[in-house]
């Protein structure tokens, strides 16, 4: 069966990451209702400022020391670059048509994307990014890398994290209110200005962890990464219902196992072997989306909400 | 009605944003070309990704050209001409080559244009040049049909565009040549074929096939890659599954280097051979360890062993640059001295003085180019290809490529 386990366990490692991505297009289009294209640049910023942090430590420090420390990095700049988009590009656009702000976005994605091209130190090609220490180990017949086992760790923390935040902090049932009808939040007394500023930086955060899991799993990162992952983790928190912190992990899971799964077994199926390739993957990923919202046009876990158009 | 209202938005959004990172602005980048007093200035255009990716080729390519035009006006080694450059990214992207044709021809000042480097977005320019009889060099397109005609398998050569020149290798040479190397040098009977889908990764992967499956190899397995993905644990495991003992990869080394990164991490220890697209020091820094082992067959000799690339080195250094040559250096080198050339016996057969139109005049110059260049003797045959067909086998050992042997593809 083509090792079939090994295939799941990749998938998952994928669609996690995706996963932690698409927790930020959710949330930020949970509260203003924008699909904030540049959020794939903000996880690619979040890689670029953890690399920032390694090579300011110099060649000796252990990676013990160094992963703690890039993670601040990678979320610090991610938080610091969404927030500055936001407070500059889509704040004066609050009350603009929806396809305002959407198109911005799309120039936030590609200024972002030629800031890291033209100034971060030879970023035209692909970066090295440091690898974990130790490892593979094998698990059953199924060969996992150091850098898989950090992925899980800070995929599980961080949906936990989320969770807690949003149901048993003040900010995160502000944040809720303010997702549920942003007029009356601002009624009682919430200040949906700040909570807006606290969805991008929660999702940054969530995007620079993807960052440095994503650097440490391929060793590389560039200034282009941004783009299609961000189109899938997109996809992801669709499929997932998006609105739903949940279903953006869930989404993120069910894509990155659809992508794996069918860039092997569809070559099995007798006449479908031309359909079955690493690039026809992301083309069985779409269809998925399509029959999951035919069926379900809110998402997987998405709530059928009526009263705004 | 709100989900119905965001698929619609998706469905805008998505496309958007593919399309708009097809177009954006155009990087114009113009090198020194004094204009002397009563000289003419005529301008080289440069096609080649800038940014993107591939930018560190491309930066290559427009900088030896630069070198070149310097280095003519230096020595006035066309009397009463003065070049200058003229560069645009194309960003690996069809459409914006076909975009920077257009533009190239409508600048009359154009003789003739050094570029592209991928042979997917030649294709998209050859047919805006030739209506203009705008001589079109390549440095580095390999894809055989753009010489050749789109039957050249058949047996039925038929060069498509007369202005179109290249003085790189074609894949007719570079994959069987591979195939020849891994079967018999290596003793590798069974392959696993990659390639990016595009002209020159499907090509070349096509003609490495032929070969290698007519010298006994057998093909255990294929797949095709997305240019540009991170992750290929499906591709790994297809490859793992597949029992091959080595990997053909037909693309460029920002997707060759993760591959066979991921694919060692697996477990999989078996060599992966490219071609031109895979020979670039960046491939050894961004697979790290994992490419020791790895091969990779590039056009021509290696330019750093060459008596006559000793002085195009030299001067490359001296001259400041920030990017290095890379892989084609020397062949944009020659690509540009063999306008220069043409123009020289334009002007010279013209009484000392440049036509007003000189374009069809330095295409039909071109097919009598012939001048010891940076990689040997530059001239073409009648479709367009360079006479020197030589190619290079090189192996990652200890972190550096080095030169296997050095050969040509006969029979």
């Amino acid at each position: 069966m083509h090792e079939l386990p090994q295939n799941l366990v990749n998938g998952l490692l994928l669609g996690a990451t995706y996963g932690l991505i698409a927790v930020g297009y959710t949330i930020v289009y949970g509260i203003v209702q924008l699909i904030n294209f540049a959020h794939g640049e903000i996880f690619m910023t979040g890689a670029f400022g953890a690399l920032s942090v390694y090579l300011g430590l110099g060649s000796g420090t252990s990676m013990w020391i160094a992963i703690p420390l890039m993670l601040l990095g990678a979320i610090v700049t991610s938080t610091v670059i969404a927030v500055l988009t936001e407070r500059l590009a889509y704040r004066p656009l609050r009350n603009a048509p929806r396809l305002a702000p959407l198109i911005t976005a799309i120039g936030v994605s590609i200024t972002l994307q030629q800031l890291v091209w033209g100034f971060y130190p030879s970023a035209k090609s692909p970066r090295v990014f440091p690898s974990l220490p130790g490892g593979p180990f094998h698990i059953g017949g199924v060969l996992i890398q150091s850098a898989d086992i950090f992925v899980v760790v800070a995929a599980v923390l961080s949906t936990l994290f989320l969770a807690y935040f949003v149901r048993a902090t003040r900010t995160g049932r502000a944040m809720q209110a303010t997702a549920q009808d942003p007029d009356t939040a601002k009624l009682m007394g919430i200040n949906t200005d700040r909570v807006i500023v606290i969805a991008f930086a929660l999702g940054a955060g969530f995007a620079g962890i993807a960052g440095v899991a994503w650097g440490l799993r391929y060793g590389e990162i560039k200034f282009d990464m941004g783009f299609l992952t961000g189109l899938y983790a997109f996809t992801a928190a669709v499929l997932g219902g998006i609105g739903n912190i949940y279903g953006a992990m869930l989404g993120g899971l069910v894509l990155g196992l659809v992508q794996n799964l069918t860039a092997i077994y569809i070559a099995d199926i007798p006449g479908m072997s031309q359909f079955s390739s690493q690039s026809w993957s992301s083309v069985w990923a779409f269809v998925i989306l399509i029959l999951v919202l035919m069926v379900r046009p809110q998402g997987l876990l998405g709530e059928r909400v009526a009263d705004r158009a | 009605m709100r989900n119905r209202s965001l698929l619609v938005l998706t469905a805008i959004a998505a496309t958007g944003t593919l399309t708009l990172t097809a177009c954006g602005s155009r990087a114009s980048n113009s090198g020194s070309g004094g204009s002397g007093s009563g000289s003419t200035t005529v301008t080289i255009g440069v096609d080649a990704p800038l940014t993107g990716s591939l930018s560190a080729l491309g930066i290559g390519i427009q900088n030896s050209v630069d070198l070149a035009v310097k280095t003519a006006n230096k020595t006035n080694e066309v009397p009463g001409v003065t070049f200058k450059i003229e560069a645009l990214d194309d960003k690996a992207a069809p459409q914006q080559g076909s975009l920077n044709a257009t533009q190239l021809v409508g600048d009359s000042s154009v003789v003739g244009v050094v570029g592209p480097l991928n042979s997917g977005v030649a294709l998209t320019m050859q047919k805006t040049f030739n209506n203009a009889n705008l001589v079109e060099v390549s440095p580095a397109n390999t894809n055989p049909a753009l010489t050749q005609g789109p039957n050249w398998q058949t047996g039925t050569k038929a060069r498509p565009f007369a202005s179109y020149f290249r003085t790189a290798t074609t894949d007719a040479i570079q994959g069987p040549f591979a195939a020849q190397f891994a079967f018999s040098t290596l003793g590798k009977k069974k392959v696993f074929l990659v390639d990016n889908k595009d002209a020159y990764g499907v090509g070349l992967v096509g003609t490495f096939k032929d070969e290698f499956t007519k010298l006994g190899g057998t093909v255990a397995g294929q797949d095709h890659v997305t240019s540009g993905a991170s992750d290929f644990s499906s591709t790994v495991n297809a490859i793992k599954s597949s029992g091959a003992d080595f990997v053909y990869f037909g693309g460029e080394y920002p997707d060759a280097a993760p591959l066979t990164k991921q694919l060692k991490a697996q477990g999989v220890n078996i060599p992966m051979i490219g071609g031109d697209g895979n020979y670039d020091p960046t491939y050894i820094k961004l697979a790290g360890t994992a490419s020791n082992g790895d091969f990779a067959t590039s056009v021509g000799a290696p330019v750093e062993s060459l008596p006559s690339a000793q002085t195009f080195v030299a001067n490359y250094k001296a001259g400041g640059y920030s990017q290095a040559y890379g892989a084609y250096g020397g062949y944009s080198y020659d690509s540009a001295w063999a306008i220069i050339e043409a123009v020289k016996a334009v002007v010279s057969a013209n009484n000392g003085k440049l036509p007003s139109d000189p374009r069809q005049a330095v295409e039909k110059a071109m097919s009598n180019v012939n001048f010891s260049g940076v990689t040997g003797t530059v001239s073409f045959d009648q479709y367009g290809d360079a006479t020197n067909k030589q190619l290079t086998v090189y192996g990652v050992k200890n972190g550096v490529w080095t030169t296997i042997k050095t050969g040509t593809f006969s029979g």
